[in-house]
Parts: C-alpha cells; structure tokens; sequence
C-alpha cells in the first residue's frame, strides 16, 4: 500500500513539474483524484487495526499533494500570465482609433466667442431679419436716400424699398423700438454687399453691439471694447481709437487693435504700423436715438460693428475670404475642438 | 482726394516733413492712404552745363561732352549724348553714374515694371560715358511741369538753374501727393483748400486764404437774366458775365499745379474752371454768353423727351427726372454733370456766362447714373457741394481771369439763392459735451480747438455758443461739436472706463439660439462639418434639381441687380447650395464627407409692394462618399429627434431630386417637415459624381415650438434590463416600420427594438425575408423582482401571437 503511495506521489510530482497550463494542471488534478480514490477504496481489504494508520498516511498524503498543486498553480498561472503578455504584446507605435467629429464653422466658433464674452458683460443677442426695409437699414439709421454714405455700401435691392440688410445696425432699430433702455444687445448676422473680388465676399456675417443706457460715455466705449480685445486676442491686446464717420453715431471712431502677430512693433499682418483696423464705433446718433422715441437728452449711447470673419481670419490667420465659404472638408475639418 | 504737399503750403506754413504731416492728418481723421514722392524714381541728377562738344569718331549722330556738374559732382565730366539738341552752354539734367530716371522705352518696360532705368558709367562705341544727359521723358514730366519737357531730345533748363542742384527741385519732382480718404461727411475737404484749413487747424498754424479780390467793370452788355424754376434741385445758382476773353496759354505756377492732379492744360479760362474745382471744390462752368438764347438761363426739370448733346458729342434723352440749364429756347447744359456742345466756349469765343451753382447731390447721382454720363464735376456734386462756397468760388476764379489777365470781369453777377447764406449759430452746453466723451477737456482747449476750426466760439459757463462755418453741413449737435473737440484734442485722452452708470443686465442667449447651436452640436458630434454657402443661388439650379415648373421652390425672390446670373435668386430650399458643396468637394478629392447648414429660406410675400419675405430657418444635411448610405443619413436624424424629444415618422419621398425608391418624408405629428435621400442618379450622372450623394433638409421652423432638449432624469429600473433576439419570417411587402410597430406595442415591458439583421435566400421561402430584432424589457419600477426566464418565454409568446395575428408573421 505505502509503495502504491509512494508510485503514485513520484508519477505526479513528476507529471505536476512538466506542466505550463491551468487546464493540464487540473487535468492532472482529476487524475490524482482518481487514483487516490483506488488507493482509498483498497481500504476495505486492509485488516481493522492497520486502518487507523493508514488512513493517516493516506490523508497526509492528500494534504501534501494538494499543497504541491497549490503551489504549482500559483507557478502556473504567472507561466500563463507570462505567456499571454509575450503573445498579446501588440506595436504599440500603430496608430490609435479614433472616433471623428464633425467641426462648427469658424464663422460659427467667433460669432460664438464673440457671444460668449458680450453675454458676460450683459448683452443680449438679438436677430433681425437678413432681407430689410430701406427704413430699418438706412433711414432710421440716418442715412436718408440722397445720403452720400449710401455710397459706401453697394446695396442689393430685391423692390424700391425692399433690400438684402447691408449692416446688421438695421437690429439696433428694432431693438429700440422695442424695448426701453437700458438696452444691451448683440445682433449677429448675414450681410450683404454688392462686391466680390479677392478681398469682399458680397455675403459675410456681422455683430453689431448696442448701448443704451443713462451716461454712456466714449470712454465706456473703449473699456468695453478693450476688454473685448483682451479676451479675443491677448491680455495685452490695445486699442486705439481715431476719428471716422458713420451716420449712425457722432462722434465716430475707427477702432485699431495692437497687431497681435507682432505686438505692434510693426509686420507684414499690419502692414508695418503695428495697428489692426477692425470694427467701427461710436456714440449713437441722437437722431437715431430719436427715430426709436429714446429720449437722447436723458440717454446716450454706443454702438458697435465688426466683421465676423475679418476677427476669424485675424484669429486663425485665414488669408483669404473666399475660402470660408467653399466649404472644403480639408478646411472645416481644421477647426475641430 | 489728392492734395500734394507743395500746394497745401501755399496757405499754411510748414516745417514738418510729409510723413510726420500724414501723421497728424491720421489722428484728425484724414487717413492718407498712400503717400507718394513724386521724384521717387530719380536719383542722383543733377543740372549740368555742356561746356565742350567734339563730334564721336566712330558715330555720325553721338557728340562727346564735357559737362561740369559743380564742385561736389565734378566739373569736367564726359559724357556721351545722342540728343541732336545739345550746344555749348546748354543747362540741362545730368544723370551721374550709379543714378536712376524713368524707363521711357516700352520695350525696356515690359523686362522692367517698376519702370526705373539704371544708369552707370560705361563706354559708347569706345569712348568712356560718366552718366546721361536727360529729356524731360527720361524725368516722367511733361511741359506743365517745365516748359520744353516734351521737347524731342535733352531738356533745356533755365539758365538760372544752379549747377550740381539735384533735379527733382528744379523741376517740381521733389513733391509729395497725400492720397487722402475724405468721409462722406466732409465734402468741404474734397478740395485742396479744405484741406489746408483742416492742416491748419491741426498744427495750430495760421491759414493763409488765397486771394478774392477783383475789380468789377460796368458793361453795356444785355443782362443775362437768371430764372431757378427747380430751387429744390439746385438751392443757389450765381452766374458772372466775363468779356473779352482771349485764348493764350496759362502760366507756368497754374499748369505745375494742374500737372500735380494729373490734370493738362488747356486754355486760360479752361484751366481756372479746373483749378477753382481743385482748389475750392466748386465745379464751374463757362458757357459762350453768344450762344446763350434770348439772354435767359432757366435752371428746370427737362421735359420728357428733350434732348442734348454734351460737349463730348454725346445725345441723351432726357426725362422729368434730369436737371437742365436752359436758355431761352433749348438745354444748353446738364445740370452738374456736363455743358452741351452748343454753348461751349470755343476760340472765337468773346464773352463768356461763367456758373458757380449748387446741385442736389442725390439728383446730380440719380442722373449721372441713368444716363451713364459722369465728369469731375458731376462726382463732386454727388459728394455735396455747399451753397457758400458758390459764391466765393465764383470770386475766385474771377481772381484768377484778373491775375491771368484773359478777360474782363464786369458787374453784371446774378445770385438766385434759396437758402439762408447766415451762418448758422449754434449753443451747447460745455458739460453736455464732456458727458458725452465721458473727459473734461479744459476750456481753453475746447475755445482753441473751435477757434482753429472756425467756429468763432464764445464760452459763457456752461454755454458754449458758435457760428458754424458756411462750408460745415454737417454739423448740427452737440455731439457733431464734441466729434470737433475730441479728434483734435486727441483720442489717447480717452480713458477706458466700465459702463460706470449703466444698470445691470442680464445677457445671453435666447432658448431658440441655445436649441439652435444644440442641435449644431448634435450633428458635429455625428461627423458632419458645418457649411456656409451664400443665401442666393442661380435660376439654373432650379433645373439641375429638375423642379417642375409650377414647384413651389420656383418662387423665388429676385435681386434687382445681382451680381451675376448665378448669384440672383434668394434661395428658397438649401439643397442646392449643399449638392454644390459636396460636387465640388468630390472633385477635390475629398472622396467622403459629412456636412451640415443651418441658414434662412426666404418665402416671398407681396416683394413689389414692398413686403418682406418669410425668412424660414432650414437644416440641410449633406452625405457623400465612402460606406455613407441612406441610413448614416437618417440615422443623424433620429439622433436629432432623441435629443429634442421628437418621434419622426417616414413615408416614401416624391422629389424630383431625389432617387423615388430611396428617398423619404420626414413626418412629425401629422405634418411633413423635410425629407432626405439618395441624389437622384440621373442627376448625379449630368454631374459625373462616381460618387453617391445624399442630401437632406428639415423646416426647422416648422418643428422650432416642439424642439425640446430639456433632461429629465428617470430613477433607474430596480432590475436589469433584458434582450431577447427574435429572428422573424415575413411577407417581403411588410416594412420594418410595421413589424416594428408591433413589436413595441404589444407588451408594455417592451422598451427598444433594434433590427440586426435581414436575409433572404435558400432557408427562406421565395417572396419572404427573414428580419432578425433585438427587443429589449425592461422592468419599471412597479416590478418587485427581475424578470425571469419564464415570464419573458410568457411575453414572448404574446408578441409572436400579435405578429401572426396582424402581420402574418411565424418565427423562424
């Protein structure tokens, strides 16, 4: 019997140093079991007094043989952990998986920012219908019809008094009309001017920006304004203001920004002066003010206007403003976020 | 405006270069755009005399000079010319070696654009050259700049001119021309004058008014009677009778500054009309008083019909809209824009009515426009032309016929005038104008700024009263005044401030422009990249789309006057713009692609009478390339209908444009909202596309009330969900729809049912299609324990009894 064990012991031993893999091991386990099992049940033959010893050689036997499997598992699964790295090892200099999005226009991801940084200092965001009356877009505005500055903007005309807005101004109008001060609006929106050659594209968007409230003063006007170029270009983004003239507002301004590409020491970008023209400003007219029924003795007022994508090119260092609107997938796509 | 710098110093003096006087200009609101120096491309010429000439040995035509260009250029230098007008002790330009001139030979120009000669020492024909001897081409100037330029051969200078003196001062070359833009508020500084006061006003220096001043004589002609029948169309006409004018040529001082404006001389009384137009601002014009019928000048609307033939030979019919100046009988000139040809001065002309008027500048560009007929004048007179300066332009160029001494001035002057020639007084309040610019400019700046401008202010406390200058239309307010102040006391003097009185508002975004960028979100997350196109599209697109003729999508709202054919028609749907977009991004190379626009449509109303289109906010979806199918399509639009809480529904689609057998409705209570499919294959074949498109649009305002992308959150399922597939055989005519319908609606637990699979073939009998779903249950929350194996075998049952019930349907 002792030397049945004794095989049985060496063969496994023996069997459990050549195995790699959890399933042999248990496989082998089985088999133990089963021969153990015959050991066990030659029992029966043995005489009653030798039982009681020999069940103990056989149950240290069993103790031990499973404390070797144990052992051996412990030894196998880190052989299979071993094996599954070396096999599962992948190139991990092939490209990554990557699940791609569409992109917002830049149009889209300006008018956006631009609404973004207006929102915070109050300004509410109105649109007004993109085909005007000659009332809205010019008269009110204070451009009467034998105005020379109607000049300045080649105007599609769709009936006498019906045209395609050429400013976005056309919203202040209808704000006011509407609403009592204080008024802070933002009106985003398409335009469109009769002229296409490299630099003008006859659509393009605008945001015009709109105060009126109890002692707004230019210098108002240029806080804002300074802190809108903060947050759009660079904290040490300046702002200048010369004299213009639109019939909308007195006094009008032109407002430069210090050219971001090279801090206003002066580059191609700026053409040498350091100085970015980029929107026109002013305190709104009193006859604006006027036309809506504001009161502009007991009111003033400012105004804004920008080009939307004239920020966007300035911002992306777009060079040509025929390309925002061909739509061409290699363009959208550089302006995933 | 073109002012060049040599003649603004004639009424302000300087002693700031051109560059820093541009600056200056700037900040006052006079941006010059391009400052250009006139001798710009001449360097190192000098006036040299020819003090020795041998004839070459080996050229008939060349002489060899020996030139002296003074101590500093050397006094015997040899040079050889071609010219056959050069002669001992000729003074004329010497160009040294290393110099430049202008490029006078076409042929040269072509190879040299920037049209700059170089000239260095070299040898002719064997004899050593130290330079050139120039003509006044090779200098770029003709005989207004200095007499004898156009001479065919070496310019022959005064015989004052000092010797090694560079010739751009000699000549006139060393000059700036400040190209000035002018805004439309300031037509008074359309002129040289105007400038000139705004230069003055801005350096703080005195203006030096030209001169006025004429002696009237008595005549004994016939008066010319003057009759305004239009006074609305031109407010002030002054008309002066000339005699004995003769012809001649105008000295040299006026044909120089004619010259600087690109302007030739003519005659006398030609080049003064010229000249007061430049200097003043005021068109003139000079009619032959002999040509002037009954003695009578009639300023009136034509009559419908009438005719006139300008001075350049040109007839036009005229209508009630158009200003004449008539005489007794017929137009003998168009009002601002051109004389007729009957009137004009001529060599025999004696006596001459000159005419100094204002024209409406509207009508003035409504005219000019329809007849297609412009001058110099005519642009003037669009930009504004004020009544005061009519006059004293008038008094100026009877100044100028007196100093010229080509005619008599007589007494015979006629003013119809019906607008106040009183200055206008005007009284603000000093704090008002302060508030305004949100600074306290001191009085005495305010006093002296106005005072440089010529408003004659008078402080009084708070009061601040002026008399507004005859030539400043356009100031009205106090603001127009604190405009005065401001640019000349200097923009960097306001301080940026932070709306310090304005009250609080609250800002943003409406709900409808939060949804909107929302749903712009949703599809970018989808793939698609988002488009602008233009808001017009061609007539042509229209039959690409293959619309019927009575579509509606035909009516279209018109431009009167587009730009082109392609660009004239305000769109009605968007799908055109997006095919266009996804043509021209195939023939690019982008082989696939997703995008998106979200932008008007404009629904005509009564356009004629003026009333504005229904602009409606469309969603069009472009697809094309690669593995994209009719379902990425719709599958971007039930993400769509997720996120805003709306359950579409799809029926077969009719659209020309689209393929009729994949091609869908998109239906939202009832009401179709859009459609989507696959471009029609006989479209995408005219295009050559080997690649398929699909296209899409959605009303968004039609659906604008029901887009709701509010979150509310549902407590979860105390018990996991649990999917069954069923693979299903049924009738090929039934649609996914229908057995999906049924599928959801037979048991209640029932929460999505997803197809995976279809098959037809062998296992399958003919006319039959196997459908395999995903039904997934999902216990609410009124269920105590999770669904065992059991009760969904029970469910189960249930719908399979429904699908054989209603539809026919077995299991496979």
């Amino acid at each position: 019997m002792k030397e049945k064990i004794e095989a049985l012991r060496a063969e496994i031993t023996a069997a459990m140093a050549q195995t790699e893999t959890g399933r042999a091991l248990y496989e082998l386990k089985v088999k133990f079991q089963t021969e153990l099992k015959g050991i066990m049940s030659g029992m029966k033959d043995l005489a009653k007094e030798d039982r009681p010893t020999f069940g103990k050689v056989v149950n240290e036997f069993k103790q031990d043989m499973e404390e070797k499997f144990e052992a051996r598992a412990v030894v196998v699964r880190q052989m299979e952990m071993e094996k599954k790295y070396a096999e599962e090892r992948i190139d991990i200099t092939m490209p990554g998986k990557v699940y791609k999005a569409g992109a917002l226009h830049p149009i889209t991801l300006v008018k956006n920012e631009l609404i973004d940084i207006f929102a915070g200092m109050g300004f509410k965001v109105f649109e007004g219908p993109e085909i005007e009356t000659d009332y809205y877009n010019f008269t009110a505005l204070n451009t009467p019809k034998d105005h020379p500055a109607r000049d300045m903007q080649d105007t599609f005309y769709l009936a006498e008094n019906l045209l395609l807005r050429t400013q976005t101004s056309a919203g202040q109008i209808r704000v006011m009309e509407k609403d009592a001060p204080p008024i802070k609006i933002l009106s985003p929106g398409r335009v469109f001017r009769s002229d296409d050659d490299a630099t003008h594209s006859p659509m393009f968007h605008q945001m015009e920006g709109l105060v009126v409230d109890k002692g707004i003063t230019l210098c108002d006007l240029q806080g804002m304004l300074a802190e809108f170029a903060r947050k759009m270009f660079t904290s040490s983004t300046k702002v200048r203001l010369r004299p213009s003239y639109f019939p909308f507002t007195e006094p009008s301004v032109e407002v430069d920004l210090s050219c971001s590409e090279c801090g206003g020491k002066g580059c191609r970008l700026c053409k040498g002066t350091g100085w970015i023209e980029v929107l026109g400003a002013g305190m709104v007219n009193r006859r604006v003010l006027e036309n809506c029924n504001v009161d502009p003795d007991e009111y003033t007022g400012f105004a804004f206007g920008m080009g939307i994508e004239r920020i966007a090119m300035l911002k992306y260092g777009i060079n040509n403003i025929k390309t925002l609107f061909e739509n061409d997938t290699r363009f959208l796509e550089q302006f995933e976020d | 405006m073109k002012a060049p710098f040599s003649w603004l110093k004639d009424y302000v003096d300087m002693d700031i270069t051109a560059q820093e006087l541009a600056d200056k200009l700037f900040s006052c609101g006079f941006e010059v755009e391009e400052l250009v120096y006139l001798g710009e491309k001449i360097n190192r010429v000098v006036v040299g005399e020819v003090k020795a000439l041998t004839p070459h040995p080996d050229s008939d035509h060349m002489q060899i000079c020996v030139v002296d260009c003074g101590e500093e250029y050397g006094r015997e230098l040899q040079i050889v010319t071609g010219a056959p007008n050069v002669y001992v002790g000729m003074k004329t330009p010497c160009a040294l070696d290393n110099s430049t001139v202008v490029e006078s030979n076409p042929a040269m120009l072509e190879k040299n654009p920037d049209g700059i000669k170089k000239i260095k020492k070299g040898k002719l024909r064997g004899v050593e050259s130290f330079g050139m001897l120039c003509s006044g081409e090779e200098l770029g100037i003709n005989d207004d700049f200095y007499p004898g330029a156009e001479v065919n051969g070496l310019l022959d200078l005064a015989k004052d001119a000092p010797l090694g003196e560079d010739i751009k001062k000699i000549v006139g070359l060393d000059d700036w021309i400040f190209d000035i833009s002018v805004t439309a508020n300031r037509p008074d500084c359309q002129c040289i004058l105007g400038i000139a006061r705004e230069v003055a006003a801005v350096l703080n220096k005195p203006f030096k008014a030209p001169d006025f001043s004429y002696t009237a004589h008595k005549t004994m002609a016939a008066p010319v009677d003057v009759e305004v029948q239009a006074p609305d169309l031109c407010p002030r006409y002054v008309g002066h009778y000339v005699e004995n004018v003769t012809g001649g040529v105008s000295p040299a001082w006026m044909r120089k500054r004619l010259a600087l404006s690109g302007i030739r001389s003519i005659s006398p009384i030609v080049d003064i009309t010229n000249f007061v137009l430049l200097e003043m601002g005021q068109p003139m014009h000079a009619f032959d008083a002999e040509d002037i019928g009954d003695r009578k000048i009639i300023v009136r609307r034509a009559t419908q019909g009438e005719k006139i033939v300008t001075l350049d030979e040109k007839e036009f019919t005229l209508t009630t809209d158009n200003l004449v100046i008539c005489d007794g009988k017929k137009p003998v000139a168009l009002a601002g824009i051109m004389g007729g040809l009957n009137s004009e001065i001529k060599n025999s002309t004696k006596n001459v009515f000159f005419e100094s008027a204002k024209f409406a500048r509207d009508n003035v560009r409504k005219t000019s426009r329809a007849l297609g007929q412009s001058s110099d004048s005519s642009s003037r007179f669009e930009k504004g032309v004020d009544a005061y300066t009519n006059g004293l332009g008038m008094d100026r160029a009877l100044h100028l016929i007196e100093e010229l001494g080509c005619g008599v001035v007589t007494d015979m002057r006629k003013d119809v005038c019906s607008v106040s020639l009183v200055p206008r007084k005007m009284t603000a309040s000093v704090a008002k104008i302060n508030a305004l610019l949100g600074i306290t400019v001191p009085n005495e700046e305010i006093c002296s700024i106005l005072e440089r401008l010529n408003f004659k202010p008078e402080m009084d406390g708070d009061a601040l009263t002026v008399e507004i200058p005859g030539y400043r239309d356009d100031v009205d307010g106090y603001p127009d005044l604190a405009e005065e102040i401001i640019r000349m006391y200097g923009y960097e003097h306001i301080e940026p401030t932070f709306l310090d009185c304005a009250k609080v508002t609250g800002g943003g975004l409406t709900d409808e422009q939060k949804k909107e960028l929302h749903l712009k979100n949703v599809l970018r997350t989808q793939g698609f990249f988002e488009a602008y196109n233009y808001s017009f599209y061609s007539p042509k697109d229209f039959d690409l789309m293959k619309l019927s003729a009575d579509a509606t999508e035909r009516n279209a709202v018109r431009i009167l006057n587009p730009i082109s054919e392609e660009l004239s028609l305000m769109r009605t749907f968007l799908a055109p713009s997006m095919l266009g977009n996804a043509v021209r991004n195939i023939r690019r190379g982008n082989d696939e692609g997703r995008e998106f626009e979200v932008a008007n449509v404009y629904v005509p109303k009564n356009t004629q009478a003026g009333e504005q289109p229904e602009e409606r906010k469309h969603l069009v979806l472009g697809v094309w390339g690669g593995k994209n199918d009719f379902f990425d399509m719709k599958g971007a639009i039930e993400r769509l209908a997720d996120v805003f809480h709306l359950s579409f529904t799809y029926e077969r689609a009719e659209k020309t444009y689209l393929h009729p057998g994949v091609s869908a409705n998109v239906i939202l209570d009832g009401e179709t909202i859009g459609c989507f499919g696959e471009l029609d294959p006989s479209i995408a074949l005219s295009l050559g596309l080997d690649k398929k498109v699909y296209l899409g649009e959605l009303d968004l305002a039609a659906i604008a009330d029901k887009l709701d992308d509010g979150v509310r959150y549902k407590n979860l399922p105390k018990f996991p969900a649990v999917k069954r597939d069923l693979a299903l055989i049924a009738d090929e005519k039934l649609t996914c729809a229908e057995i999906e319908d049924v599928l959801l609606h037979s048991c209640k637990y029932v929460t999505n049912v997803k197809l995976f699979d279809v098959y037809r073939g062998g296992q399958v009998p003919v006319g039959k299609k196997s459908m395999a779903f995903t039904l997934t249950f999902t216990p609410d929350n009124n269920v105590e324990k999770a669904f065992t194996p059991e009760t969904l075998d029970g469910y189960v049952k249930k719908i399979l009894g429904n699908l054989k019930f209603k539809l026919g349907i077995e299991l496979r």
